[in-house]
């Protein structure tokens, strides 16, 4: 812990010119990442849509109703001597009928497309593509996302190497706690639960990185659960499948042992084979695993699990 | 295990200095203010006028303290997260380690829900709805005062965790399994278990008294339909309370034989299930929020109709809308996880009866415009915060929409639009309804307005301040932000950092701005007094008796002739230019004090201590001493005592002679 | 707004009189208590109401120990639901006993009721006991956690029904059938009577669904 907070703390002199400079930066920088504004696949494309024809939907009603209320009060207020005083108004059935039909017709339309939404983007549906499916399983541990895929008998720490326009079909589960697994650039976000399989499926149409992380607190070392998507062409997937078979230690149940002791912002790192068993066996809660005494944190950066090279 | 059980020295947080210095700090000011009461011989008043009260006013005005005490609290956690969220971006770690900032974004949760607002929104139903009703008190007093206790030993458990120990690093519904003994050993989770078990009874109790008073004692006349909006919606809420509370005391009762017992309800191992805790924390959870926010429309109700000069518009759609909105509320609970894979029918069919609310709520929103509509508007402080509300409230309301969209949900489940949004709809949703209402009430508990001007500054902190320190949050959400992230990795995003850093410095100084408001209206109060009763110009029954009432309300109950029980009294006395005849007055039956309140909830205090601590022999105490004050309570023969006729007759007249002075200065409408 | 209405105003008598207008003011005492009395035994059916669907979706996480069949005895919990159900009648008994201020019965009634209340606690007991000695306490598994859970909840209702009962009886006894105690004692059997309707909940859903071949 001593490690975090002495060496990096902000002294608080240079706060000034710290914030201009971010500042800057910030602007400078934009759409360097902006999550899900900027969709990398045909989920998230499709979710963003949705956003927005809905949000756009609600903003012609609720538009009207801000002006009219400033409007409104503004008129009436009681210094204004042109303003019609009608103590006693108080029901009107014209009035009534249309103030529940407004928003129920909105709500009737947004439950549409909610309806259509929910079935269109199941995450357990598969993707339509003429290119087959990559699997990949997903376990988040303390405090870091183990990934496996189990036709190519490889595993990663901490980043997801993935052929674009490929879909992905996800198994998730979780070792420990809740987590939920979410790369915004990609859509759709599923919990990670222990004892549990959820599935998901993805596909990144562009080439690139995004980022990924848990979006559920796990506990103290969440924050560092971020990961990498990088987003591949085929060849190169292949390429990179190739050299990771061939370096890289071998997840066995003593690796997954040592990997299972709380860690957190762990750098990425590949295993070079790894039982394609092995995420049923974490999903049913058949791995052995050393018990937990503490889950205090230790020193950020402390990437190796002990299996580095 | 010690007599001490795991109580050792090392609770004390003498490695954090954060903590040690805020609990010294607060203990000083605990000890100052004891002195200060010492000093001033207010011991003897406090104990017979508020602690050991059973009356319904003084202990809405308990709850009130408490819970902008409470408020001062749950800032103090917000600030903390505001300037840590600024610093920790990028290559910087910010000044709270992971174990802090997650004990404070917890401790945020539960004090602002469980001891803000709620302690803030039953304090305004126990002050205001036996008067709108036209009553003496609700229909169990000692038993509000055993609630009222009983929040404050939850509240006071909470903060003791502050000065012992540590609080739950779960975030503010401690999910398992990560607030399960194998993720969470410490006691932490213990306090947040106990102390909302303890609150919880006092909340229940609440709901049963409430109900029971709205449902069997009202004046006469006072038909369901003659009540006011704001009975109205309290009775809705208190309905939502005992229907979900109980839901909550199971689910938290579950957690706890799991942590202190070994039982598999939740655990990883045994066969247990997470995702049950979930549904059942979120069967109660929903409804809370509605818990809250209903008594808030029904103070804007209130506030609006007043300030309008008009009768509410479409009073019955209002509580069709109210009712509406209480019964769907307990539908759509799956919403709080659509991202759990339940499958497309499930998630599509809660997030249709999710929206579903958003047509009540709506209706609410166009009544209160209609309301204004053809109106005298007065620009009092309460009605700054109604249209503050109106215009924020939308947007809260717009991305709730948006969340109830099982597809939207997939992408902003969790994240900083989240968060954005429930603020959105709680700080103006209620938080303004409960300072519209304190400025709103306050002559009638204390005889004085409070001063406007500063009022007015305080709305505009707060307003600015929330719109600053939330709306960047929509974007920051878009963006891929994550709550409760002790360190944000982008550093693109500082600069929004630090305009919410802004917007929380405003609401300090709106929170720092009230406190003036306070005292100042206090050494001012000569120049407002409010001698009528009515100093807003009042529709309600509240405004029929003096500020600050007696404590029996009402020399004898009003007969209540249509909607608007006061405001069509008061026109015909206008018109007449006279009163109604004298009546005939009656000596009054009144409960007496007790402390059985207070003493009940030491012992449960005691006794939750304990049991945090593991002391059992502590924890069977403190059991048989809230047993045995029961029982000695049930033991007393002489619950009431009797106002003698003279008195009542004294009193009334004496409000008869101001009425009848202020008669043509009453009505300010017209 | 019924302005129409407006004339008939201010004519106030005691709070007591009848409006024309369908509600007569706040209700007495004797209704009061025993309606919000209700309203508690509802929200305490709510809180069972949790327990029952935990138990009903934890029922098969057995993690591979007992299951329902290997450990309920019929016979064990027909003479336990016998002895609630006859309390109650019991408990009717004594009400009437009370409303006709008979001491001697009152007492006599309410410590049979007291009684059989024992003896379904002791069979209940003995049943918890004899499933911990066989490895089947609640810790075994996440059904017998829910088990022991929603049978043991009833049975800290009933435990304190007891104690309720023991200081009615000592309250009658030094006091009389004074207005407020004949309304608690009212509010207690209301009480020991929504415990015979839990059981009954619990005895189909756990005992005899649970017995099913």
């Amino acid at each position: 812990m001593n490690a975090i907070r002495d060496g990096q703390m902000i002294s608080s002199g240079s706060l000034a010119a710290r914030w201009w400079r971010a500042g800057s930066l910030a602007f400078l920088t934009c759409g360097c990442n902006r999550g899900i504004l900027d969709p990398a696949g045909p989920v998230g494309s499709a979710e963003k849509q949705i956003l927005i024809n809905s949000t756009a939907i609600m903003l012609a009603i609720i538009i009207p109703t801000m002006i009219a209320t400033v409007a409104i009060a503004f008129w009436f207020r009681r210094g204004n001597a042109k303003a019609a005083y009608r103590p006693d108004w108080e029901y009107s059935g014209a009035i009534e009928l249309v103030v529940w039909a407004i928003p129920a017709l909105t709500i009737m339309l947004l439950g549409g497309i909610a309806w259509i939404g929910s079935h269109a983007l199941e995450p357990s549906k598969p993707l339509k593509s003429a290119v087959p499916p990559i699997r990949v399983d997903v376990v988040s541990m303390d405090w870091k996302w183990l990934f496996i895929y189990p036709d190519q008998h490889i595993a990663t720490i901490n980043q997801l190497v993935l052929p674009v326009q490929t879909p992905v079909s996800f198994r998730l589960t979780s070792a420990t706690v809740w987590n939920v697994f979410f790369v915004p650039q990609l859509g759709t976000q599923i919990y990670a639960m222990p004892r549990m399989t959820t599935r998901l499926n993805l596909q990144a149409d562009r080439q690139g990185t995004f980022e990924g992380l848990s979006a559920h607190f796990s506990g103290d070392g969440f924050p560092g659960m971020r990961f990498q998507v990088h987003s591949v062409p085929p060849q190169q997937f292949a390429a990179w499948v190739q050299s990771a078979r061939g370096s890289g230690p071998v997840l066995d149940q003593r690796a997954y042992g040592l990997l299972s002791q709380p860690t957190s912002y762990v750098k990425p790192m590949t295993f070079s084979n790894v039982d394609p068993r092995m995420f049923d066996a974490i999903a049913s809660g058949h791995t052995l695993q050393p018990p937990q005494l503490t889950r205090s944190l230790p020193a950020r950066g402390i990437g190796s699990t002990g299996l580095g090279k | 295990m010690s007599l001490f059980g795991k109580l050792t020295w090392s609770a004390i947080p003498f490695h954090e200095p954060i903590a040690l210095i805020t609990s010294l700090v607060v203990l000083l000011a605990l000890g100052a203010i004891a002195g200060w009461i010492t000093v001033k011989h207010h011991w003897p008043y406090l104990w017979h006028e508020y602690v050991t009260s059973t009356d319904h006013k003084r202990i809405g005005i308990m709850y009130i303290v408490l819970g902008l005490v409470m408020l001062v609290r749950g800032f103090a956690d917000a600030i903390m997260m505001r300037a840590h969220q600024f610093l920790a971006v990028g290559p910087h770690q910010g000044y709270l380690n992971p174990e802090h900032y997650d004990q404070i974004f917890s401790a945020h949760g539960v004090i602002m829900i469980f001891f803000v607002a709620m302690p803030l929104v039953i304090g305004m139903m126990n002050f205001v709805v036996p008067l709108q009703l036209g009553v003496r008190d609700v229909a169990f007093p000692t038993l509000n005062n055993v609630s009222f206790w009983l929040t404050a030993s939850g509240a006071l458990l909470v903060n003791m965790s502050l000065f012992l120990g540590e609080f739950a690093r779960t975030g503010w519904l401690a999910f398992p399994p990560l607030s399960e003994k194998l993720f969470s050993p410490g006691v932490g989770v213990d306090y947040y278990l106990v102390s909302l078990q303890i609150s919880g009874v006092g909340t229940v109790l609440t709901a049963v008294n409430f109900v029971t008073t709205i449902l069997k004692i009202r004046a006469p006349g006072m038909s369901y339909l003659r009540m006011p909006v704001f009975c109205w919606t309290s009775l809705a809420s208190n309905l939502l309370i005992l229907a979900a509370f109980p839901v909550l005391t199971a689910t938290l009762a579950m957690l706890m034989l799991d942590r202190y017992l070994g039982f598999h309800f939740f655990t990883n191992d045994g066969g247990g299930n997470s995702m049950l805790y979930m549904n059942l924390i979120w069967v109660w959870g929903h409804p809370e929020v509605y818990i809250l926010i209903l008594p808030a429309f029904g103070i804007y109700s209130e506030v609006v109709s007043t300030f309008s000069g008009k009768p509410l518009f479409g009073y019955r759609s209002m509580v069709f809308a109210t009712l509406a909105i209480c019964i769907l509320s307990f539908t759509v609970w799956l919403h709080h996880f659509f991202t759990m894979g339940a499958g497309a029918d499930v998630n599509a069919i809660f997030g249709i009866a999710s929206m579903l609310i958003g047509i009540p709520t709506g209706v609410k929103i166009y009544n209160w415009l209609f309301t204004m509509y053809g109106g005298r508007v007065r620009f009092n402080v309460p009605m700054y915060y109604t249209i503050g509300f109106m215009l924020t409230f939308v947007l809260g309301g717009l991305t709730g929409v948006l969340l109830a969209i099982p597809p939207v949900d997939f992408i902003v489940h969790n994240s900083l639009f989240l968060v954005a949004h429930f603020h959105n709809v709680i700080i103006p949703g209620v938080v303004f309804a409960i300072l519209a209402g304190y400025t709103y009430w306050f002559p009638k508990a204390f005889g004085f307005t409070l001063d406007e001007r500063l009022g007015k500054a305080v709305f505009w902190c707060w307003f600015i301040g929330f719109n600053l320190a939330f709306m960047p949050s929509y974007l920051l959400g878009f963006w891929g932000g994550t709550r409760r992230m002790q360190h944000i990795a982008d550093p693109s995003w500082k600069p929004w950092l630090g305009v919410e850093l802004v917007g929380a410095f405003f609401i300090a100084a709106a929170i720092a701005l009230m406190v003036w408001q306070l005292f100042y209206s206090i050494k001012t109060k000569d120049q407002r007094l409010d001698t009528t009763g009515d100093p807003w110009d009042g529709r309600t029954l509240e405004w029929l008796t003096l500020s600050p009432p007696p404590h029996y309300n009402f020399a004898v109950l009003p007969d209540v002739h249509g909607e608007e029980a006061y405001w069509h009294r008061k026109q015909l006395a206008i018109e007449r230019d006279e009163l109604i005849p004298e009546p005939n007055y009656q000596p009054i039956e009144m409960p007496l004090n007790t402390p059985t309140g207070v003493i009940v909830a030491f012992f449960a205090s005691v006794c939750g201590f304990a049991i945090i601590w593991y002391i059992w022999w502590l924890a069977i105490v403190g059991l048989i001493g809230a047993f045995a004050i029961m029982v000695w309570y049930a033991w007393r023969d002489e619950h009431e005592h009797i106002i003698p006729v003279e008195e009542v007759r004294k009193n009334a007249r004496e409000r008869r002679r101001i009425r009848q002075e202020n008669l043509q200065t009453l009505s300010q409408s017209v | 707004m019924s302005s129409h209405e407006a004339p008939a105003i201010g004519f106030t008598h005691l709070g007591s009189e009848d409006t024309g207008l369908g509600h007569r003011g706040p209700q007495s005492k004797s209704i009061v208590v025993p309606y919000g009395f209700w309203l508690f035994i509802l929200s305490d059916m709510v809180l069972f109401s949790a327990l029952f669907a935990t138990y009903a979706s934890l029922v098969r996480a057995t993690d591979g120990g007992p299951v329902t069949n290997q450990l309920f005895d019929r016979t064990n919990v027909a003479v336990e639901t016998m002895a609630l159900l006859i309390s109650s009648f019991v408990c009717g008994l004594a009400m009437i006993a009370a409303k006709r201020k008979n001491m001697v019965w009152t007492q006599v009634w309410l410590t049979t009721t007291g009684l059989l209340g024992l003896v379904f606690l002791t069979i209940e007991i003995r049943e918890f006991v004899g499933m911990i000695n066989i490895g089947a306490g609640p810790q075994r598994s996440a059904f017998l956690s829910a088990f022991f859970t929603l049978v043991g909840c009833h049975g800290a209702h009933v435990t304190a029904g007891l104690m309720w009962i023991g200081t009615m009886m000592a309250q009658i006894w030094a006091k009389g059938f004074q207005p407020h105690i004949t309304r608690r004692l009212l509010c207690l059997s209301v009480f020991w009577h929504a415990l015979d309707i839990i059981w009954v909940a619990i005895f189909t859903i756990v005992y005899l669904i649970g017995t099913l071949p």
